[in-house]
C-alpha cells in the first residue's frame, strides 16, 4: 500500500468559464518527497492543487490521494491545504487560529504552540491575526495547515514574503517532514527554491512541460541553472495559445 | 457531524467577537436605547409602551443576527476560510450548528439583559413569565441566523449580504402583525403572512402580552417558527459546496 504513490492524477480536464485551466493532465507524486509544482501565473498550479484537496470541480479525469477519490471524507484528516491568500480569521489571535484548526482535526493545544514556535511566531501568539505583518500571517497559515501533522502537504506558495533566514528554516521543514514519511507538494515561482525538491512539475497553461528531478532537468536541457532550463523548456513547448472551450 | 468540532466552529465565533467589544455593546445597549425612547416618545403610556418593548424584545434579536451571520458568512466565503474548512473534517452541519450555537447563545445574553431591563427598570407591564420572552426571542433570533446564512450564499460582498436585511427581513416584519392584527389585514396579505417564519416568531412573543400562562397558539408559534429554522438551516446547507468552479 505504501507503495502506491501518494498522489495519482490522471487525464484531469478542468475548465473554468471559457478557459480550459487544465487539459487532459496526469501526473503521479510518489510518498515522501517534497514535489516543486512551478510554473507561470496562470499556469493551473493553484487549480491542480485544489483539485487534489477535493474542492475544485473537475470536468473529466481523476485524482486519487493515499489511494483514495480526492476530497473524500477519510482524508480530510490526512491531507492539509494552505490557500495562497492566508485563509485564516483575521479577528482572533494568532494562537486561536492554529487552535481553532488543531481541535478540528483533532491535535492538542500542545502540538498548536509547538507549531506556533517553530513557524517562528512565539512573540505574535497572543496579537490578532489581522494586526501581523504579511509575512507573518501567511505563517499562520502555514502553522494550521502544518498542526495536524497530515500524511500529504499541499502548500500554495509559502514562503512568500518571507525573509530568507525564515524561507531556510520552513524548507529545513519541509525537507524534515518529507523525510519523516510525509509526502509535501510546494508550489512556487522562485526558481532558486526549485533547487530544493527532490521532483519539479514543470506547468505552462495547464499542459505539464517536465517532471523530472532537479538535476534531471538540468541533464535534459543542458542548461547551467534552473531559471535557464525552465526558460528553455517554456520556449520550446511553443507560442503563447489562446486554449478556449469551443 | 461531530460535537467536538460543532463545538470548535461555535467557540471560534465567539472568539471572534468577544475581541470586538463595540459589537458586544452595540448588541445590548443599542436595543435598551431604543426601547427607552419608546417609552418616553409616547409618554408612558400604558399598554402601548408595554406592548411595543415587548415587540423590541423580538425584534432586535432577528434584526442583529441576521446582520451579524451574514457578514461574518460572506467573510468566511470571501476570505477562503470556507475553502479551508471544506478540506479539514468540518461537516457542513458543524458548521450550521455552529452557527445557530454561537449566536443563539449570544441572543440568550442579549435576552436576558434586555428582559431584565424591561421587566425591572421600565417596569413594563408584560403578563408572561421572563423565561418564555426569552425563549421566543431566541428563536426569532435563530430564524435570522438562518435566513443570514441564506443571505450569504447569495452575496459576493458585504454590502450585497447588508442590502438582503431590506429586501428579505423588513417585509416579514411589516406584515407579521407588529403594525397591527393580522386578522385586520386585506385577505391576501394576511395569506402571505401566514408563510413568513418571523410570523410566527412575532406571534408568539405577543401571546405572552397578556397571558400570564403560555397559550397553545405560544407553543405552535414556538414550534412553527422552529420547524422554519430547521428547514432554513437544511436550504442553506445546500448553499455550502465543498466543490466550486
Amino acid at each position: 500500500m505504501t507503495d502506491t504513490p501518494a498522489v495519482v492524477v490522471e487525464r484531469l480536464t478542468v475548465q473554468r468559464g471559457h478557459n480550459r485551466v487544465l487539459e487532459d493532465f496526469s501526473c503521479e507524486m510518489p510518498r515522501g518527497r517534497v514535489t516543486g509544482l512551478l510554473g507561470p501565473s496562470g499556469s493551473g498550479k493553484t487549480t491542480l492543487m485544489r483539485a487534489i484537496v477535493g474542492v475544485q470541480r473537475v470536468r473529466s479525469g481523476s485524482v486519487r490521494v493515499l489511494g483514495e477519490p480526492a476530497g473524500s471524507a477519510s482524508l480530510r484528516r490526512r491531507v492539509a491545504y494552505m490557500t495562497q491568500a492566508a485563509s485564516v480569521y483575521s479577528d482572533i489571535t494568532v494562537a486561536e487560529n492554529v487552535r481553532f484548526f488543531a481541535r478540528l482535526v483533532g491535535a492538542s493545544p500542545r502540538r498548536a504552540d509547538e507549531v506556533i514556535e517553530q513557524v517562528g511566531l512565539g512573540g505574535a501568539r497572543g496579537q490578532l491575526a489581522g494586526s501581523v505583518s504579511g509575512g507573518q500571517l501567511s505563517r499562520v497559515s502555514l502553522a494550521c495547515a502544518l498542526v495536524g501533522d497530515p500524511e500529504v502537504l499541499v502548500l500554495d506558495e509559502p514562503t512568500v514574503g518571507q525573509d530568507p533566514l525564515l524561507r531556510d528554516e520552513l524548507w529545513d521543514d519541509f525537507r524534515a517532514r518529507a523525510k519523516a514519511g510525509t509526502t509535501v507538494l510546494v508550489s512556487s515561482h522562485v526558481m532558486d527554491e526549485a533547487g530544493r525538491c527532490d521532483d519539479l512539475l514543470l506547468i505552462r497553461e495547464g499542459s505539464l512541460l517536465a517532471h523530472d528531478t532537479p538535476a534531471g532537468v538540468l541533464a535534459a536541457t543542458g542548461a547551467g541553472d534552473l531559471d535557464a532550463a525552465f526558460l528553455q523548456l517554456v520556449r520550446a513547448s511553443g507560442p503563447r495559445q489562446a486554449r478556449s472551450a469551443s | 457531524m461531530n460535537p467536538r468540532i460543532t463545538l470548535a466552529v461555535a467557540g471560534r465565533i465567539l472568539r471572534q467577537i468577544r475581541h470586538d467589544p463595540r459589537t458586544l455593546g452595540i448588541i445590548t445597549v443599542v436595543p435598551m436605547v431604543v426601547i427607552t425612547l419608546l417609552y418616553y416618545l409616547f409618554d408612558k403610556r400604558e399598554p402601548l409602551v408595554s406592548k411595543l418593548a415587548l415587540d423590541m424584545l423580538v425584534i432586535f434579536p432577528i434584526i442583529i443576527m441576521f446582520l451579524l451571520t451574514a457578514i461574518a458568512m460572506v467573510r468566511e466565503r470571501i476570505s477562503g476560510t470556507l475553502e479551508r474548512l471544506m478540506t479539514t473534517p468540518v461537516a457542513k452541519s458543524d458548521i450550521l450548528f455552529g452557527y445557530g450555537l454561537a449566536f443563539g447563545l449570544l441572543a440568550t445574553m442579549q435576552g436576558l439583559i434586555l428582559s431584565a431591563f424591561c421587566y425591572w427598570v421600565l417596569d413594563t407591564q408584560i403578563a408572561g413569565p421572563p423565561g418564555l420572552v426569552i425563549l421566543a426571542a431566541i428563536v426569532g433570533s435563530l430564524l435570522g441566523v438562518a435566513f443570514g446564512l441564506l443571505a450569504s450564499a447569495v452575496s459576493t460582498s458585504e454590502f450585497q449580504a447588508v442590502q438582503f436585511f431590506p429586501a428579505m427581513i423588513i417585509p416579514q416584519e411589516i406584515l407579521s402583525g407588529l403594525f397591527g392584527p393580522r386578522e385586520q389585514m386585506a385577505g391576501w396579505l394576511k395569506t402571505i403572512s401566514d408563510y413568513l417564519p418571523i410570523t410566527y416568531a412575532v406571534q408568539a412573543m405577543e401571546e405572552l402580552f397578556t397571558n400570564e400562562e403560555p397559550t397553545s397558539l405560544y407553543w405552535k408559534s414556538i414550534g412553527i417558527a422552529a420547524a422554519c429554522v430547521v428547514g432554513l438551516l437544511l436550504l442553506a446547507s445546500a448553499t455550502l459546496k465543498r466543490r466550486t468552479p
